[in-house]
């Protein structure tokens, strides 16, 4: 009788240890290995095709990525989330990393990005400079100030003597480019990729300040990860010449 | 049996003897107390006290407070507005399609909030179903406007508004109702001077919930109204964006928010709504 | 019978899966109608159609000759006290009264003024303010009643009125329940399962069974010629139907095997007769002598009333006597025991079916 008493009390207790997460993540049962990789919302459309070829080049191996923007990643990973590798479409958001848990193979640079004025198709507000975006009634979307793509905005409108107001800052690039293709915006400036990405949909104009502010993205293997040759194998696939002509077709600028 | 009465025999009064409460029920429960406090905790011990009177006084976090304030106070208003005699048709009226409607009605409530604010765009963003023709007449578009976060925070926060006055007004006595007829009263007359006051308590619980889920939105409030200080940004968008510049200034807004939700929940939750 | 043209003229269709209601109403002013009748019969859902709280799949509602059948309860010129008198929780007993006033668009102050005035009347003056809950139950009835006349109704409905009341209180809120019924100058339907209630209150009674009206007419003269074994009951009295060939009536039972009761005067045709229990004298032997009407019968149950005792008999007919405690000794009388049952055919009254 008094036995019985103690099961149930054990059961919850036993069950709760089984669901505590070992530290780090286990690799996963059966020999498939995961490689996860945290990178800046602009690397989505390459760094998603380089992770199927990356698994068809190793075989039970599959690529988890975390995009979003630069500074949300540095956060997190600051506050010790599980990646293996980082890449970041600045420096300053690689050095908040290598400062907090620390950064092996790299940083090494592996693209360049510049920045051009993204307008919904048929540039309905009728765009044509960066001054033109601190005109009234034009309806703006920026990066917020803290990501990559904030940065260098705030960059290429200081040098163009323009005062811009959005209507909102987003959290990530993805997210302003979102705005023009949906037509909410009149305007936003977004990376090249970003508007090489969304094809017809959106319409790139270019102007003479972005060479103000060009984006260095670096990469590096997150000390501590679980899968520390994966992620050096990824990053070298990325510095190859595979992987230079992936970036290059999509409208990255190579170092 | 003779009762004893030594010293030593007396039990203190107010404390329950173990064998009552049972083992099975104790652990798991304070397990869930530990899991829902424990990170209220975390924010108390990890708060900058040393800058936080600096911090509380900052732009950043007033605007974003005071924008939070008057945006849920103002979907609660408007929740009640329409969300009463929305319920109240619900509860009180038979018409065909009247199970559908009650179900669409609650979708609000299982949709994740970014779905909602993605729904929200497409019909009254400026290229929207709808909002296409508001923009072509007026020029004026809800989407990064103050009122496009009060229209995001009603599309998530109604419905709690909704299920709980449905649920208290099928709860009353409909024969009072009965009884107010008998007496001459319009039926309009028996909502406003029998229905409303016996149901008023559900009513105001319904719109404290309803206030707490309008002032915590995040996901429709930021892709609906999109993310500017002192016009859209509440305190949930502030928190999200400032963890990634300086955690302390999250924390601190964090801690305002829980304040202020505690205050009110405990102003108003425990007197109207009956609880011991 | 009513004086002039009649207050309430009513015919009551109600059809429903399993429940049909077909009866016709008419009541004078001043006067007051009983529906009476078991649980079931369709008194409630009666009230609820004059009331205008149901409605009718058929025939019509006339208020002082004004069709008021289309009309919704709040239009209609009728005061209701329910069983559980409903009165507003959330409103003070003079803010309950003057609710109806106000809803007929009186100005706040003037329907205080009358509620305060009708409050008075029933010398519920001090009650003015409290809540409802805080009264007793009597009072509450008074108050339930005062809000119905607020609305100078023509047409009074009382469901149970006394039934949420104990013992003690319902004698005396019924005579006063009586004294303002007398006073009021429209028409009352007062529905109700107790039939002391009805012969109090009621100038004429209607025994509803199974939404059908079985008997209708003066309080005393249904207890005295019940119709039906229900009213019969409700007033206790053995009740038999039969066919009637001069003083000899033969009562429906097997075939060879029919009871016959013997009564005062000749009679033809289809009959009711009845007896009351007290009529009764039991005995273990046949008797000799006068009496017509014995019947060996066996003993089924005994209650004792006081210090009264009810006998109930089966066998050839089902009788049930009222004898007193000594005799019931004297007889030594348990169930299973063959008796004889014998009444003066003089006690027995005989009328048309």
């Amino acid at each position: 009788m008094r036995l019985s008493r103690l099961v149930a009390p054990l059961c919850v207790a036993v069950a709760a240890c089984a669901c505590a997460p070992g530290g780090g993540g286990p690799p996963a049962a059966g020999g498939e290995r995961t490689l996860t990789v945290f990178a800046a919302a602009s690397l989505t459309e390459v760094f998603g095709e380089l992770g199927a070829r990356f698994e068809a080049e190793h075989p039970g191996t599959a690529v988890e990525f975390s995009f979003a923007g630069s500074s949300a990643l540095a956060a997190q990973l600051a506050q010790g989330a599980p990646a293996d590798v980082f890449a970041a479409a600045d420096t300053a958001s690689m050095d908040l990393v290598a400062d907090a848990v620390g950064v092996s193979r790299g940083p090494v640079v592996f693209a360049r990005n510049t920045l051009r004025i993204a307008v919904p198709e048929g540039n309905p507000a009728g765009i044509d400079s960066l001054g033109d975006l601190a005109a009234d009634g034009v309806d703006v979307a920026l990066c917020a100030a803290q990501v990559p793509c904030g940065a260098a905005s705030r960059a290429v409108l200081d040098a163009a003597g323009a005062e811009v107001e959005p209507v909102s800052w987003e959290e990530d690039v993805k997210a302003a480019l979102a705005r023009v293709r949906l037509g909410e915006v009149d305007a936003a400036l977004v990376y090249r990729t970003d508007v090489a990405a969304a094809g017809g949909a959106v319409r790139g104009l270019d102007f003479p300040e972005a060479a103000q502010a060009v984006n260095d993205y670096p990469i590096a293997v997150v000390d501590g990860a679980s899968e520390a040759d994966l992620a050096e194998a990824w990053i070298t696939l990325v510095t190859s010449p595979e992987g230079e002509k992936v970036l290059d077709d999509a409208g990255f600028d190579l170092p | 049996m003779p009762v004893s009465t030594s010293p030593e025999r007396e039990r203190r009064p107010g404390r329950p003897s173990a064998g009552r409460v049972p083992w099975p029920l104790l652990l798991p429960a304070l397990l869930g107390l530990g899991f829902l406090v424990l990170p209220l905790v975390g924010l108390l011990v990890r708060a900058p006290w040393p800058t936080l009177g600096r911090r509380l006084l900052s732009a950043e976090v007033r605007d974003a407070l005071v924008l939070s304030l008057t945006t849920a106070t103002a979907a609660t208003a408007v929740s009640l507005l329409l969300g009463v005699p929305l319920a109240w048709l619900l509860a009180r009226t038979r018409f065909p399609g009247r199970r559908v409607v009650r179900a669409l009605v609650t979708v609000p409530l299982v949709l994740p909030p970014v779905v909602g604010g993605v729904a929200l765009l497409l019909v009254l963003g400026r290229n929207g179903l709808l909002g296409r023709y508001l923009y072509e007449w007026t020029g004026y578009s809800l989407p990064f406007t103050t009122a496009g976060v009060v229209v995001a925070q009603v599309f998530v926060a109604m419905p709690f508004l909704v299920v709980g006055v449905e649920g208290a007004l099928r709860g009353t006595d409909r024969r009072y109702e009965e009884a107010a007829a008998t007496l001459g009263a319009s039926r309009w007359t028996v909502f406003r001077r029998v229905t409303l006051p016996m149901v008023a308590p559900g009513v105001l619980a319904g719109a404290v919930l309803c206030w707490s889920r309008a002032l915590g939105e995040f996901g429709a409030t930021i892709m609906f109204a999109g993310n500017f200080p002192g016009r859209t940004q509440t305190v949930p968008l502030a928190v999200y964006l400032a963890m990634q510049r300086s955690p302390e200034a999250a924390i601190v807004l964090s801690l305002v928010l829980l304040a202020v939700s505690v205050l009110v929940l405990v102003l108003l939750r425990d007197r109207w709504t009956g609880a011991p | 019978m009513t004086s002039g043209k009649a207050v309430l003229d009513a015919h009551l269709v109600v059809r429903r899966p399993g429940f049909g209601l077909d009866v016709r109403l008419r009541v004078g002013p001043g006067r007051v109608l009983a529906l009476l009748g078991p649980n079931g019969a369709g008194k409630s859902t009666a009230l609820r159609a004059l009331a205008g709280l149901l409605p009718l799949s058929g025939g019509h509602v006339l208020v002082d000759g004004v069709d008021v059948t289309a009309e919704p309860a709040e239009r209609r010129p009728v005061g209701v006290v329910f069983q559980d008198y409903l009165l507003f929780p959330h409103l003070s007993v003079v803010e309950n009264v003057a609710f109806g006033p106000r809803c007929q668009g009186m100005p706040a102050r003037r329907a205080r003024r009358l509620a305060l005035d009708l409050l008075a009347e029933m010398g519920l003056d001090g009650c003015a303010a409290a809540r409802p809950r805080r009264l007793s139950g009597g009072q509450q009835q008074r108050v339930a009643l005062a809000r119905a006349l607020a609305v100078r109704p023509r047409l009074l409905l009382l469901d149970e009125p006394l039934a949420a009341l104990d013992a003690h209180t319902r004698v005396s809120v019924r005579a006063q329940l009586r004294r303002r019924l007398a006073a009021f100058a429209g028409a009352t339907v007062l529905v109700t399962h107790d039939p002391l209630e009805a012969m109090v209150l009621a100038d004429r009674v209607l025994v509803l069974e199974d939404g059908a009206a079985v008997q209708e007419g003066a309080p005393a003269e249904v207890a005295r010629r019940p119709r039906t074994g229900y009213v019969a009951r409700l007033v206790g009295v053995n009740l038999y139907r039969g066919r009637a060939a001069g003083t000899r009536v033969r009562l429906a039972g097997p075939p060879g095997a029919e009871a016959v009761l013997t009564v005062a005067e000749p009679r033809e045709g289809e009959v009711f007769a009845a007896f009351p229990p007290r009529a009764v004298a039991l005995y273990r032997d046949r008797p000799g002598g006068s009496p017509r009407n014995a019947w060996p019968l066996t003993v089924d149950g005994v209650e004792h009333f006081g210090d009264q005792v009810r006998v109930h008999l089966t066998g050839a007919l089902e009788v049930s006597a009222d004898i007193t405690a000594a005799a019931l000794a004297e007889l030594a009388l348990s169930p299973g025991l063959r008796v004889w049952a014998v009444v003066k055919a003089t006690e027995v009254e005989c009328y048309p079916a």
